[in-house]
């Protein structure tokens, strides 16, 4: 079945999933985003790249991080910017996800970045749109966040540059995120040979080994020797149903403290997608620490969606 | 109306014929196989050389959407597409809006469906009032207004007591109880198999323990209270051999498994294509291979088309926002075919499957080609491929997993009570 995500000749024409896209396609989005690091630091922080087109961030989902980011990406490559909250607008007054796109696209948008809380959505956008236009999923669901894992997987690459060398560990609730099955796929399309998850049972999918990646449940075992340790955000809603018993006990177990992080390699970096819950699924002094690159994912975050949103404009229909 | 169909190939899985022969009707009836009566003058003749002549199919799940869903499907849509593709004989899910609970419905809605002379329509009634799981119909009011059995259509009866006590009150008056088995708190809020697929696309899972423990209960208050029980629409492997195991202990059981079930799996979501959003949803590989050979086994009784007509937005939506279901009248025979060939099985098993074993579940005496029956008849070309055109449906929901596939086997005339109601152009 043909990938909904490339043009015919094999481009990149949506980024929906790190899932299925060929390596040679992440590589040049990670090295084209290792061009634009330099940008930031800049006296005029602009390329002119996407000069003249419209980029449009439609957010069904609330969401102010992931959309200034994107914000920031398309004004740093000089595109003008329009931005939608349509959970707060249309779609209470009962207007349709294709009616929302098709006036964004009477209005000469060329990009879309949309987020939605049902998985899929960013798929079904993308096989609805106007040929011209480029959809770029910030999240659907519990599906995928691509700019999300592969800012990760790019922070990863800038720390441990040999990928083919590596035992990354992921914490947390994998059952309710579109980040780690975003990650999952990028590390083990790269070629890393250990991808594991930790998690309770209650917070891992049926058949996520089917995914690629061995699974623990009991945290010291599984951040043994791990290179990387990627901490998942875990919501609150999750401690009111039958998932978990309560946030103390998931601190107790499952929560990164620097005991636990002394089983992984010396060297370790720890990282998460943010925001942060501390004492919850992070200690402060780990969030904080020395190994932690926190920070430097969200530095990193602008320059891959700017090679995301680079690289889909050079490859029209 | 005389009506002569020469020279077919009769195939009549109840009476174990299948030959090449002649079929006569008169007054609406079957008046004779192979010889021609006395004083026999056709009004019309069917060449049917090359063609298959089977009892007209009997499907036991069709939405037809009257009353109150006239937006998605209305009965002359859904009728006519139900003779379109060989279907005689329905029987429809209670599931409408009002829901049929009330006798003043059913008679209504068999009324309309008579005025039409397309196909026999037999409503399953509500076992419980608004579909509540609550209170019980009044069963034996619905049934003489003409209901064939007594269904949930896809809600649960959450209060395991009024399950028995409904399954009870069944098998006071010998009525067949229509359960699809799902345990709504497993289900609640699932889109997809709780499996691969649904790990990777981050779909809400049901897992098999939501059919299999609904199933252990039901067949557990079936011995319990001798209700006779049909289980509608299974969707996994395990619940297969639950069945069978059940059969093999005597339990008086019937059960049916969709078309769609028999020919997809989880893997044909793909990237999130609505029309695969089923309930229950597609399973696993395994699962699928276990539904075809339990029905060639015997074990699965028949096959349904499980069809549920949708309007177009229904499905224009992110995957788990769609409306589960596939339209199907016209796709029952084909794809029965399909799965008979896969199987190597004779065309007369195939053809058992949807009709006279429906029929039998049904408690109707349609599905059959006695001299004397009703001359609900259908004529296909067993060697015809034809593509599935979603457009060129004639239901009004076009939602269909098929869309594009080239199968074999194409209509070419549906009879209903000797008169020709469908014939090919």
């Amino acid at each position: 079945m043909h990938n909904p995500q490339l043009t015919k000749d094999g481009k990149l024409k949506h980024l929906l999933s790190t899932e299925g896209l060929p390596r040679a396609i992440l590589n040049q989005i990670l090295d084209t985003a290792e061009s634009f690091v330099g940008v930031a630091e800049r006296e005029v922080k602009k390329v002119p790249l996407l000069r003249g087109k419209t980029v449009c961030n439609i957010f069904f989902e609330n969401s102010t991080r992931t959309r200034t980011t994107f914000e920031i990406a398309a004004k740093r490559l000089s595109a003008d910017v329009i931005n939608l909250n349509v959970s707060t607008s249309s779609q209470s007054k009962g207007e349709t996800i294709l009616d929302t796109v098709d006036n964004l696209t009477a209005m000469h948008a060329d990009m879309f970045v949309v987020r939605h809380a049902e998985s899929g959505a960013a798929h079904f956008i993308a096989r609805h749109v106007a040929p011209h236009i480029h959809v770029i999923n910030a999240g659907d669901g519990r599906h995928a966040h691509p700019t999300q894992g592969l800012l990760d997987v790019f922070t990863i690459r800038r720390y441990k540059p040999d990928m083919h060398n590596l035992r990354v560990a992921l914490v947390g609730d994998v059952l309710h995120s579109r980040v780690a099955r975003s990650e999952i796929h990028a590390l083990t399309t790269l070629g890393v040979p250990e991808v594991r998850v930790i998690a309770p049972k209650t917070l891992l999918p049926k058949d996520v080994d089917k995914l690629g990646v061995q699974v623990y449940h009991d945290m010291n075992a599984g951040l043994k020797d791990v290179d990387v340790v990627m901490m998942l955000r875990l919501q609150n809603e999750r401690m009111t149903g039958a998932l978990l018993p309560s946030a103390q006990e998931y601190f107790k177990c499952y929560g990164l403290t620097p005991e636990k992080l002394a089983l992984a390699r010396p060297d370790a970096i720890v990282m998460h997608p943010g925001p942060m819950n501390r004492g919850v699924e992070i200690d402060s002094a780990v969030a904080d620490g020395k190994q932690s690159v926190i920070l430097p994912q969200v530095t990193y975050g602008i320059a891959v969606r700017m090679a995301v949103m680079s690289i889909l404009a050079g490859n029209p229909e | 109306m005389k009506i002569h169909i020469k020279q077919g190939r009769v195939i009549d899985p109840k009476h174990n014929i299948d030959m090449v022969t002649d079929l006569y009707i008169a007054a609406g009836k079957i008046a004779a196989i192979g010889e021609a009566p006395d004083t026999f003058n056709a009004n019309q003749v069917i060449d049917a050389r090359g063609l298959v002549v089977c009892p007209g199919l009997v499907d036991v799940s069709a939405r037809l959407r009257e009353p109150g869903n006239e937006y998605k499907a209305t009965l002359e849509s859904e009728m006519l597409a139900a003779v379109a593709g060989g279907i005689t004989s329905l029987a429809c899910p209670p599931d409408t809006d009002p829901v049929l609970d009330e006798p003043g419905l059913v008679e209504m809605l068999k009324h309309r469906a008579k005025q039409l002379h397309l196909s026999h329509v037999y409503p399953l009634g509500a076992l419980t009032r608004q579909l509540a799981g609550k209170q019980l119909t009044e069963m034996s009011e619905l049934t003489e207004a003409g209901c064939v059995g007594f269904a949930q259509a896809d809600k649960a009866i959450i209060d395991t007591q009024v399950l028995w006590r409904a399954m009870q009150y069944a098998a006071t008056f010998g009525y067949t109880v229509w359960l699809r088995p799902e345990e709504p708190f497993l289900a609640a809020g699932g889109v997809a198999h709780d499996g691969e697929i649904s790990a990777r696309l981050g779909l809400k899972g049901i897992p098999v323990a939501a059919e299999t423990l609904a199933l252990s209960t039901i067949l557990h208050i079936a011995r319990e209270t001798g209700a006779k029980v049909h289980l509608c629409r299974l969707s996994s492997a395990e619940a297969v051999d639950m069945v069978r195991e059940a059969k093999q202990k005597g339990l008086q059981i019937s059960c049916d498994v969709s078309i769609n079930h028999l020919h997809l799996t989880e893997h044909d979501i793909a990237y999130f294509d609505s029309n695969c959003h089923l309930r229950p949803p597609l399973r696993s590989q395994r699962d699928r291979d276990g539904l075809r050979q339990g029905l060639a086994d015997g074990t699965i009784d028949l096959a349904c088309s499980d069809h549920t007509p949708m309007d177009d937005d229904a499905k224009l939506t992110p995957f788990g926002e769609s409306e589960a279901g596939a339209t199907g009248l016209e796709l029952l025979l084909p794809l029965i075919l399909k799965w008979a060939a896969e199987m190597k099985l004779p065309l007369s098993t195939a053809l058992e499957r949807i009709t006279s074993a429906p029929a039998k579940s049904l408690g109707i005496s349609h599905g059959q080609l006695a001299v004397g029956a009703v001359a609900d008849i259908c004529i296909f070309d067993p060697e015809q491929y034809w593509k599935v055109e979603a457009s060129n449906l004639l239901s009004q929901g076009k939602n269909t997993p098929f869309d594009g596939l080239e199968l074999a086997g194409k209509v070419r005339y549906s009879l209903v009570s000797g008169q020709i109601a469908y014939s090919a152009s």
